[in-house]
C-alpha cells in the first residue's frame, strides 16, 4: 500500500499537516509512538474522556509519556563533560496522540516581524549563528490566521502594543483574568510595562462544538478534561472526519527508508512489537526538535547542521511571597497575562548589553503565573512536625506569585541533539543525547530582565523574592539543576535557502530529500522569546498547503 | 491485610509515615490519610486488574459527574514494562536491563523498612526520627511517596476522604463544576 503521506508524530505540527492535506483530498497515515488518550477509540472524530484533574497521573506517573525508564534521554552541558552526566527525563514533551498540544496551557502568541529577520534587525553575535529566516511574517500571516481559527484562540487584538499586525480579530475574546494576574499586571503597568491578555487556545466561549473553559486550573501539564483546549484535538477530529486519514497510535517509526533523493516510506514497530514497513509518496516528520533529528540521524541522513542549534528558552524565574494575600492560582487557565517588554530594546537593555560586552540582548515573553499543585508544593516542604503548618502557610502555592521569562536562546552550534553512544530505549534504538548550556547572551538578558521583574513583584507587595533560572547556572549563582525545564525545543533542522548551512528549505523540505518535509519547531532559525506552538503550526500549514497546491483560508 | 507488604513491614511503614507527616494541631497526618495504604498499593499495583497506576477520567464524582476515577486505565505493553521495571526492578531480565540493572521500589522498601529495625514500632518518636535520618536516600523516597499519598486523589489509596485537601481548604479535582469567572478574578 502506498499512501499519499505518512506523518510521523500527531502533535500540533503533524496534526496541522494532516488536516490541511486531507482537506485537499490526500490520504494520510499518522503514526504516533505514544498512546491515544485524546480521541474516542470508538469514534475518532470525537474527543476521548481520559483526561482528569489528577496531579499524580499527569505530573508524577507519566500518563502522557514518555516514561523515562523505557524512553530515556541523555544529557550533558558540554562535550568535554564526557558521554553524558544524566540519563532520564530531559525536555520531555508528551509522547501521546496530540503530542505537546495536550499538556500545554495553550498560550499561542504569534512571533513578530523582526523575529524572522534577527540578523538584519540586530546584527550578528559572536559564538552564535544569528540568521534571518527564509520566511517573513508577511508570508506567514495568512497561515497564522488560518490556524488560529482552526484551533480556536482567545485574545484581544491591540492589547499588546508590541504585537505584529493582524489581518483580523482573534476568534474569541479573552477568558477570565486570574486574580493574581490582575494584581501583577497592575503593578507592571505602574512601572511602565505593558501586560496584556495572553492569546490562549482555550475556549472562552463555546467554539467549534467544544465547551468554554470552566477554569478548573488543571491546565499547564494536564490534558483538558472537557477539551476546551483546541490544540490539536480540533485539528485531529476534523482530519478523522474526512475519512481520508488513519491514526496509528503506539506505532514507533524507527527509520525512513531512504533511496537516493527520496524516502520510499518508513519502517515502524507496531503495538504488536513487530517491525513493519509502509510506503508513501511523501513523508512528513513532526516529532519535535529532539525526536525529529534523532529519527533523521537513525535513518542515516547526514548534514553538518542536523541536530545543531538546539534552543530551549532559557527561563528566568522570579518568585514573590505575599503574606497577606491568597492568590488562588489553582483557579483559572494557569497563565492569563503576559508582557513582551523584555523583547523590546530600550536604553537600559542597551546599557546592559554594553556592560556584558555584547552587541545586543533580547529577553522573552514574561508569563504572570501562580504556584504549583499540592504534591509538587509538598515536596519542597519539611517533613515532620513542621509540615502541616508549612502547607497551611502555602509559601509555594496560594501565597506565591511568579514571573517566568521564556528568554530567547540564540542558536549555538555547540548546543545539539545527537545519538547517545550507549543509552538505548526499550526497543533497542539509541536515544537522543542533548548537549546544552546557555551562552553569554542568555545570562546577560536573564540578569538584566530578572532585576526588572523583581522590582515588579516588590511593587505588587511581595515581602520577599527569589530569582533563579532554568537550567541553573552555578557560576551565576542561579538555581542548581543543569537540566533545562523548558518544554520549548527548537532549531535542530534549521530552515534556509543555502543547502550547505541549513537542513530544510523554506517549505520545510529536506534539501537532500525531495519528498521529506519537517513540520515542527526543528526548522526554526531563531527561537524568539515566544512559545513555538503557533508558529510551528502556521509553518506546518504553509508547508502542507505548498505540497497540496492549496491556499489557506 | 496489606496488598504487597507483610503485616510487619506494613506496621513499620505506618509508623515511619506517621513521623514523616504527623498529625498536628488539628491537621490530619499520614495516619488519618492512609498514606501507608497508598504506598502498599503502589508496591502491589500489579495485583490489580487493571493495575492501579492511572485513575480514569474525566470526573471523580466529588464535584459532580460519574465516579470515573475509580476505573483505572489499562496499560500498553510498553507502559507495563516501564511500571514493572519501576516497581519490581529489572530482576536480571534482559528485556528490562537494556541500560543496566534497575532497582525496583519493592526492593527499596523491603530493604529500607528492614533497616529501620525490627523494633521500630516500639521505639519512641525521637529514636524513630533518628533512624529515618540514617538513610537519606530511603527517607527521600519515602517522603516523596508520603506527599503523593497525602495529596493525590483518594482513588490511589491515600488521602482518605480527601483529608489532605480539606485541611488546606482545597477542593482537589473540580470537574465538571470548575470555578466561576468571579471565583477566578476576585480575591
Amino acid at each position: 500500500m502506498t499512501v499519499d503521506a505518512i506523518i510521523v508524530g500527531s502533535g500540533p505540527g503533524g496534526s496541522t499537516a494532516a488536516e490541511v492535506l486531507t482537506r485537499a483530498g490526500w490520504s494520510v497515515v499518522i503514526m504516533e509512538k505514544g498512546r491515544n488518550h485524546l480521541l474516542d477509540p470508538h469514534d475518532l472524530t470525537r474527543p476521548a474522556a481520559d483526561y482528569s484533574n489528577d496531579e499524580l497521573k499527569f505530573t508524577v506517573r507519566h500518563f502522557l509519556g514518555p516514561d523515562p525508564l523505557v524512553e530515556p534521554r541523555a544529557f550533558r552541558r558540554r562535550a568535554d563533560e564526557g558521554e553524558h552526566t544524566h540519563v532520564g527525563e530531559v525536555n520531555s514533551i508528551p509522547s501521546t496522540v496530540g503530542g505537546g498540544g495536550t499538556h500545554a496551557d495553550g498560550k499561542v502568541p504569534r512571533f513578530r516581524e523582526e523575529d524572522f529577520a534577527l540578523l538584519s534587525a540586530y546584527g550578528p553575535q559572536d559564538e552564535a549563528n544569528v540568521a534571518d529566516w527564509p520566511v517573513t511574517y508577511e508570508e506567514l500571516e495568512p497561515y497564522y490566521a488560518e490556524v488560529e481559527k482552526a484551533i480556536g484562540v482567545a485574545g484581544r487584538a491591540g492589547a499588546n502594543p508590541f504585537a505584529a499586525w493582524r489581518s483580523g480579530p482573534y476568534p474569541m475574546p479573552p477568558g477570565a483574568p486570574m486574580y493574581g494576574a490582575l494584581l501583577s499586571s497592575a503593578a507592571a503597568t505602574r512601572l511602565g510595562l505593558h501586560p496584556y491578555e495572553a492569546p490562549t487556545a482555550a475556549n472562552s466561549v463555546p467554539y467549534d462544538g467544544r465547551p468554554a473553559c470552566n477554569n478548573c486550573g488543571f491546565c499547564s501539564y494536564f490534558g483538558c478534561p472537557i477539551h476546551a483546549k483546541g490544540d490539536p484535538v480540533a485539528l485531529l477530529t476534523t482530519t478523522m472526519a474526512t475519512g481520508r486519514a488513519e491514526l496509528m497510535a503506539e506505532t514507533y517509526v524507527s527509520r525512513l527508508r531512504i533511496e537516493g533523493r527520496r524516502a520510499k516510506g518508513v519502517d515502524y514497530i507496531g503495538p504488536d512489537g513487530v517491525e513493519h514497513s509502509m510506503d508513501a509518496k511523501v513523508v512528513i516528520v513532526a516529532g519535535g526538535a529532539i525526536e525529529t533529528p534523532r529519527l533523521l540521524l537513525l535513518s542515516g541522513l547526514e548534514h553538518p547542521a542536523l541536530g545543531r542549534h538546539l534552543m530551549v528558552h532559557f527561563q528566568t524565574i522570579v518568585v514573590g511571597h505575599f503574606q497577606d494575600l491568597r492568590l488562588h492560582p489553582y483557579k483559572g487557565r494557569s497563565v492569563t497575562h503576559v508582557h513582551d517588554d523584555a523583547m523590546v530594546q530600550d536604553e537600559r537593555s542597551r546599557a546592559a548589553a554594553v556592560e556584558a560586552g555584547l552587541p545586543w540582548i533580547r529577553g522573552g515573553m514574561v508569563e504572570h503565573a501562580g504556584g504549583g499543585f499540592l504534591i509538587g508544593s509538598a515536596r519542597h516542604m519539611p517533613w515532620g512536625k513542621a509540615h502541616a503548618q508549612a502547607m497551611r502557610d502555602s509559601t509555594f502555592d496560594d501565597r506565591m506569585w511568579a514571573f517566568i521569562m521564556q528568554g530567547e536562546d540564540l542558536a549555538y552550534p555547540t548546543n545539539a541533539v545527537d545519538l547517545s553512544p550507549s543509552i538505548r530505549d526499550a526497543r533497542g534504538f539509541p536515544v537522543a543525547r542533548i548537549t546544552y548550556r546557555p551562552g553569554r547572551h542568555e545570562l546577560a538578558a536573564s540578569g538584566h530582565h530578572g532585576k526588572i521583574l523583581l522590582g515588579v513583584l516588590e511593587e505588587m507587595g511581595a515581602d520577599w523574592t527569589i530569582l533563579h533560572s532554568s537550567p541553573g547556572v552555578e557560576e551565576a549563582g542561579l538555581g542548581s539543576s543543569p537540566l533545562p525545564e523548558s518544554r520549548h525545543v527548537i532549531g535542530t533542522a534549521r530552515m534556509g535557502d543555502d543547502p550547505a548551512t541549513s537542513v530544510v528549505d523554506r517549505w520545510g523540505r529536506v534539501h537532500t530529500l525531495d519528498n521529506v518535509v519537517v513540520a515542527d519547531s526543528s526548522v526554526f532559525v531563531t527561537s524568539a522569546g515566544y512559545g513555538p506552538t503557533l508558529t510551528l503550526v502556521a509553518l506546518s500549514s504553509r508547508a502542507a498547503h505548498h505540497l497540496a497546491g492549496s491556499a489557506p483560508g | 491485610m496489606p496488598v504487597w507488604l507483610t503485616e510487619h513491614e506494613y506496621a513499620v511503614l505506618r509508623a515511619a509515615c506517621a513521623q514523616m507527616l504527623p498529625s498536628d494541631q488539628g491537621a490530619p497526618g499520614a495516619e488519618e490519610a492512609g498514606v501507608a495504604d497508598y504506598i502498599d498499593i503502589l508496591l502491589g499495583a500489579f495485583t490489580f486488574d487493571p493495575p492501579r497506576i492511572w485513575a480514569g477520567g474525566p470526573t471523580s464524582g466529588r464535584a459532580g459527574g460519574a465516579p470515573e476515577f475509580a476505573h483505572f486505565h489499562r496499560l500498553s505493553a510498553l507502559d507495563e514494562l516501564a511500571w514493572r521495571m519501576r516497581i519490581e526492578g529489572s530482576q536480571g531480565l534482559p528485556g528490562r536491563e537494556f541500560n543496566g540493572p534497575v532497582i525496583g521500589l519493592q526492593e527499596t522498601y523491603r530493604r529500607g523498612l528492614a533497616a529501620l529495625g525490627d523494633d521500630f514500632c516500639a521505639a519512641d518518636g525521637a529514636e524513630q526520627r533518628r533512624r529515618l535520618r540514617a538513610d537519606e536516600n530511603f527517607r527521600a523516597t519515602l517522603y516523596g511517596h508520603c506527599c503523593e499519598g497525602m495529596y493525590a486523589a483518594p482513588e490511589y489509596g491515600g488521602n482518605r476522604d480527601g483529608v489532605g485537601w480539606s485541611y488546606l481548604g482545597r477542593d482537589g479535582d473540580v470537574q465538571p463544576r470548575g470555578y466561576t469567572d468571579e471565583e477566578v478574578s476576585g480575591p
